[in-house]
């Protein structure tokens, strides 16, 4: 395939305030190094362009929504890489003491599961059941909300992860 | 580099000191890639690299089966150097050393 267009400097901009703010809302932070952010999030809209999701530019898209949902920004490792590493894998999100210049960045390694392991991980289905709730209780894959509703919210509303990003916890 | 298709892939070869085979194996929207290639060039050492991302389907998946021989995760950046050693993601100084 060939290079698609490049997103505009203002797109960038636009997409960049967005997920500041909504970092900020949510008690995450975005990268404080503009020029490297700047690129992930020009990365992300490429990835958005040419796959229809906003894949995680470090990582190869497979074209399949269904088979990316894990990986589509904020993705299912940001959390746990946080909290290890005071980064996520490419480093759009980080830690208050990255932010405040306590800690450096360093490299984190790929949580992701290996090609061939990653079916059984995304199949893997919750049996957990509690009696006697009046609601099933679902759990944003990303940030880890819960919540006890008859479905999952549309849009999460801690970290904007979509619907079918919740699973059933109990 | 010719696949059974007859699509040269684009690897792109960069002139510099000899330091064995040097391959990087990239993501075009990856800023970690971006500054493995940015130290490559710096570092002024012969190497190639490829944007995976930016490959046809058949050949991407018979770069990705390069990869994997290397990095069993599949992950970017992967630096291999003379079909050995490899170096997965923009760990500066561990690069820096194998190709002083």
């Amino acid at each position: 395939m060939t290079a698609p267009r490049m997103p505009t400097e203002d797109e960038v901009s636009a997409l960049h305030e967005r997920l500041h703010r909504e970092a900020e809302e949510g008690g995450y932070h975005l990268n404080p190094d503009r020029a490297f952010t700047r690129d992930l999030v020009r990365g992300l809209l490429v990835n958005t362009a040419r796959y229809g999701y906003a894949s995680c530019p470090c990582r190869l898209a497979s074209r399949s929504r269904s088979k990316d949902l894990d990986i589509i920004c904020p993705c299912d490792y940001r959390d746990p890489d946080l909290t290890e590493y005071d980064a996520c894998y490419c480093a759009l999100y980080v830690s208050g003491a990255i932010l405040t210049g306590k800690q450096q960045l360093r490299p984190v390694p790929e949580r992701r599961p290996s090609p061939d392991q990653r079916q059984a991980v995304i199949r893997e289905v919750r049996t957990t059941t509690i009696g006697g709730l009046a609601y099933p209780v679902w759990r944003c894959r990303v940030c880890g909300y819960l919540c006890a509703r008859k479905d999952p919210p549309e849009v999460c509303p801690v970290c904007k992860a979509t619907k079918e990003r919740f699973e059933r916890f109990i | 580099m010719q696949y059974r298709s007859g699509i040269t892939v684009e690897i792109v070869h960069v002139s510099g000191r000899t330091r064995g085979k040097v391959m990087l194996y990239a993501l075009s929207t990856c800023v970690w890639c971006k500054k493995t290639k940015e130290l490559l060039a710096s570092l002024g050492v012969d190497h190639s690299y490829v944007f995976v991302d930016l490959l046809p389907e058949k050949e991407m998946e018979e770069t990705m089966n390069q990869v994997l021989r290397f990095n069993p995760k599949g992950s970017f950046p992967t630096l291999v150097i003379d079909e050995r050693r490899c170096i997965v993601g923009f760990r500066e100084a561990e690069i820096r050393e194998a190709l002083a």
